[in-house]
This record gives structure tokens, sequence and C-alpha cells, in this order.
């Protein structure tokens, strides 16, 4: 098996699989396009996380990524949870294959994101959930051929690609096709890893 | 817990009887077919004995059999073979967009080179429009490469129409067809066919592993991609894998002889597994073609969930099924072939492939439908794509 006994038993037995009505904040990073894509609500209270909540379409370790981050941030303070990184996750469940490690940065990202909103409601610039990463779904599948950066046209071989305008060079990231900025290390739409 | 084997498109069992007749050139029948004492004899009867099986399994003759050591060597073998032989003839290649990896990174490396390739698109259900073959030649294109069947969605490409409507508009144009996925499950005969190269495995009818073979019309040259040796007739070196196609010549007599019967009851069984699964679960839709679709594929893909949790979701069921969702391959990619027939971006991360083997029952294929709405609805249950379904349908 690919992966661990501990990822399997979190993708058999997730942990805090659901909606909160009533959450405080709600986080959603990805999209079917690429995948993966997942929804975190927490319930805070005196700066705790007193319930979280996920959802994810996506593959095993997507799941008991999502499942892990849950269990990890619950109880926990808000600075605590925004420490969780995408590390530690893929550490506590035993470690992931690497082409899959990009998932286990989405669901920290999601957790952040539902903390990063509900900061945003408290502080009133925000009602809705805050969505991260989404992107134009047409434009998935084919590498766009405009610079993300400055929308120029983008002069792509087999070797490389670069913005015609910004000059910029571009990589085209495996799991989404759209560019990145060559210097990433990760696809900045989908947050999968880049290839080198 | 019983083990259901659904994924004869990864790899399928050996038949006993095959595996019968390879065991004493594994064990003392060792010899070189290319030595000259008894030994080495014995094997080269035995290799021109499967040659002479499988060439009879294609209607072809056996001095037109090419043995490789996989069906990814035979596409690359007359892909780039049959592209540098003709290189003063012209450098444009005509391919469906729907063809293996082993076609289309061949195409690319010949791209390279200087060759050009034209990719020809295919409808909703995966066949490829004769007339758009044809559209797509120019007076340059010397190599036409259409599929037999797709792996990924079970359908059969109509080659003999591609073939004439090609002869009919460029007479000189080569034609090859990658029928690893149906030969052995549906009659195939390169006369009728009118193909100039033709590439099976000997593993997809029950053959090993390791045994394949490039079918090449009489006449037709092509660059070996494999040098330092004779054998093959000087287009393919390296010491036979006798034991390997001595399998595959007794494999391709059993197909040969089981073809009719075999594919009566997979076609029924194949059925009874579409209808199940498209019926037994709300958004869940074919891929690939009804009424042309081999014996042994059923091909689904499920909306809300992905092809890889679904996999796993199964094999902790006992049922081992194959997917060509991102997730699910190595590179993260999406299928080409699934995105060539139009699909949705997120619909076609729910493929599941069921494909089913020679002994694969009824009670098999009644297990899998049992399973396969508890199998989705857990992963529906947490998928935020069938909450807003369910939302917006109002429930």
């Amino acid at each position: 098996m690919i992966y661990s006994d501990k990822v399997m038993d979190h993708f058999q037995n997730p942990r805090n699989v659901g909606t909160l009505p009533d959450a405080d904040g709600v986080g959603q990073v990805g999209n079917p396009v690429c995948g993966d894509m997942m929804t975190f609500y927490v319930k805070v209270k005196d700066d705790r996380l007193t319930d979280v909540k996920f959802q994810t379409f996506g593959c095993g370790a997507a799941i008991a990524v999502s499942s892990m981050v849950s269990e990890m941030a619950v109880g926990k303070t808000i600075d605590e949870a925004m420490a969780i990184t995408n590390e530690k996750v893929a550490e506590e469940l035993g470690g992931l294959p690497k082409n899959k490690l990009h998932c286990s940065n989405l669901g920290a990202d999601a957790l952040h994101a539902a903390l990063d909103n509900f900061q945003a409601r408290k502080a009133g610039t925000a009602t809705g959930p805050k969505v991260v990463g989404d992107h134009d779904h047409d434009a998935a599948g084919e590498a766009s051929d405009h610079c993300p950066y400055c929308a120029g046209p983008v002069e792509a071989s087999t070797e490389m690609c670069s913005c015609k305008k910004c000059d910029l060079d571009l990589v085209e990231c495996g799991h989404c096709h759209l560019y990145t900025n060559k210097a990433e290390t990760n696809c900045t739409h989908c947050g999968a890893q880049l290839e080198r | 817990m019983k083990r259901i084997y659904l994924d004869h498109i990864a790899a399928a069992p050996v038949d006993p009887g095959v595996l019968a007749e390879m065991r004493p050139f594994l064990e003392t029948h060792y010899g070189n077919p290319q030595s000259l004492h008894s030994d080495g004899q014995l094997a080269a009867e035995a290799v021109d004995a499967a040659r002479e099986s499988v060439a009879v399994l294609l209607g072809a003759e056996a001095g037109e059999i090419v043995f490789t050591a996989s069906g990814t060597e035979a596409n690359n073998l007359a892909i780039k073979g049959l592209a540098l032989a003709q290189k003063a003839k012209g450098n444009h290649l005509v391919v469906s967009a729907i063809e293996h990896a082993s076609v289309l990174k061949a195409v690319k490396t010949l791209e390279r080179s200087g060759f050009q390739a034209t990719l020809v698109p295919v409808d909703g259900e995966g066949r490829v429009d004769p007339a758009e073959v044809a559209r797509a030649l120019r007076p340059e294109t010397i190599l036409v490469s259409v599929m037999t069947a797709n792996s990924e969605v079970g359908t059969i490409e109509p080659i003999e129409e591609i073939v004439r409507e090609v002869r009919a508009k460029s007479p000189g144009v080569l034609v090859h067809t990658d029928a690893i996925a149906a030969a052995g499950h549906i009659p195939l005969d390169v006369n009728i066919l009118g193909v100039d190269t033709l590439s099976l495995s000997g593993n997809a009818f029950y053959g090993p592993k390791g045994s394949a073979a490039l079918f090449v019309k009489k006449g037709r040259k092509l660059v070996p991609q494999i040098e330092g040796g004779i054998q093959e007739g000087g287009r393919r070196g390296g010491s036979e894998d006798v034991a390997a196609l001595v399998g595959m010549g007794a494999a391709a007599r059993l197909a040969a002889g089981a073809m009719a019967e075999r594919s009566t009851r997979m076609t029924a069984l194949r059925d009874r597994l579409i209808d199940g699964l498209i019926r037994s679960v709300e958004r869940v839709r074919l891929t690939g073609s009804r009424a042309h679709r081999l014996p042994y594929h059923a091909s689904v893909c499920v909306e809300f969930v992905e092809g890889e949790a679904m996999l796993l979701g199964l094999d902790f069921k006992g049922i081992a099924a194959s997917s060509f969702s991102a997730c699910t391959s190595k590179s993260l990619k999406i299928s080409h072939v699934l995105l060539a027939m139009g699909l949705d971006h997120a619909v076609a991360q729910g493929s599941l492939i069921f494909s089913l083997i020679d002994t694969t029952t009824a009670a098999d294929v009644d297990y899998v439908l049992e399973v396969f709405p508890s199998v989705i609805g857990r992963l529906r249950n947490m998928s935020p794509l069938y909450t807003d379904f369910l939302k917006e349908s109002g429930r």
C-alpha cells in the first residue's frame, strides 16, 4: 500500500466530517478541476477552537489530511491552530507519498483560511466564507496562454516558457496546467508541488 | 476476504493451460533459439510455433510477426520505426487524440527531430470519425495511427473504415493500429482491417507479461529500435524470452478458439454491471460507447467523488478496479482520453473502470453492485460538491 496505516485509518474512519451551519469561520481551498477541494468550518469560543468540521472532495490522502488537520485543531487556540503546518500534518500521518504532499498543504491552508475568515468576520470585513485558490475552471486542463501575473501572452516550448510582456520565466503546473512563476516551489493556483 | 479482481486493463492472470506450456521452457528447455545445437533448435521450434499461433490469431503470416517484450515497445517500434524508415517521403503523422502514451510520447519524440503531427479529435463516446482522419492527411503525411480499442473507456474504433478512407485519399500512407486492448477479445483479421502494422500484448489475453508482438505487413520497412542482434529478422535485437513467447502462442491459440464463447459470456456480465452501476447510484454515467464496446469493459464516471478514494474504498471491500483520475496517476495528470471526449474536468475526476477477467462470475458482479452504493455514499457524504448538489436540487 502506498499509504501508511495511519493514513488508511483516517481515510476509513475520518474524524469530524460534516458542516457547521452556525460556524464562526469557513474556509475553502482547491477546486474539483485539480482533483482536491476542502471546506473547513470552525467554531471559536474564548480564542479556542471548540469545534472543527470538514468536507473534502479528493483522493485518500486529501481525506486523511483533512481528518488529521481537524483532529489536530480541535481544542487549540487560534495561534496554535495557525501554527499547524503542512509538515506537521504529514508527519502526524506517518508520512505521505511524495506526489501527495501537496494534499497536506491544502489541509493546513483550508484550516488557516477558515481562521482568517473568523478573524475577518470578527473585524467586520467579511460575511461569507473565505475561498482560496479558486480559478477559472474553463482555463484549466490546458495551459492558459496568458501570464497569470500581467496577463501578457506566454511563449511556450517543451524546454521552457516565459511571458512575452513581463519576461517572467514561467512553469506549467503538472496538476492544474496553469502557469506559475518559475521561482515558486508550489503552484499558486492549486498548491501542487512544481516539477523541476 | 474473497478478492474480486476487475482490473484486466492493468494486468490479467495467466491461464493455467498457458502456464503449463511455458513451464518446461523455464525449467529444462533453456536453450537459445539462435544456437545450432539440439537444445537451441528445440527452443527455436517452440518460438516458430508461437509465431505461427499469433499469426493465425490475426490472419497474418508467421513472417509478419515481430516479437517484442511489451506492447509499449511494439508501439514504439511501429511509430518510430515506420516514420524513420519513410523520412525521405514525408514528415507528417496523423494520430488520434486518445492513443496510449506509448504512441503519443513516441510521436512527441519524433516531433523534436523534425516530424510534425496532427491529433484527430474524438466524439463524446471516444469514437474517431474516419472522415476526420482523411481530412487531416497532407501531401507529406507518411503514417496514421489509431488504436483498435481504448482501454480507458472501452470504445472500439472503426479501423476498417479509417483504413479505407486513408487509402482512398492517400494510398501511400501507412496505418498502424494499437490493438493491445482488443486482440484476443474481438475478431481481428489484418486482411480485413487492411493495416500495415498492429501491436498486441500477450498478457491482455491471459498470456504472460513480457510477451508482445508487432504485426508488420510483408514488405513494410521499419528502422529497428533495439539494435544488436539478428533476432526477429534483424527488426528487434535481444535473446528471445522463449517461455514468454511460448506462453503468448498458447494464449493466442486459446483466444482464437474461445473468443466467441468468452465474448458472449463477458458481454452479458459487462452489461449487467454497467446497468447495475447506473441504476443503483444517481449521477453515474457510462464513459465510452455502448454499441462499440470491448466485451470485458465497464467504465463510468461517478460525480462528486474522486477516483482514487473510490479505489481505496472498493479495495477495502475486496474489489480491485482502476481509475484515470488525476490523483490516481503518478504525474497527477487527468486522463487525456476523458478530456478529449469533452468530459468536464470535475466529472473526469470520478473515473472508475471495472474490467472483467475470464473467471469473473455473475456472483462477483452482483457483489460489486451490492457494495457500490455504500462505497460511493460514504465518500459523497464527505464531499462538498455533493452537499452543493443536494442544496441546488432542493434536498
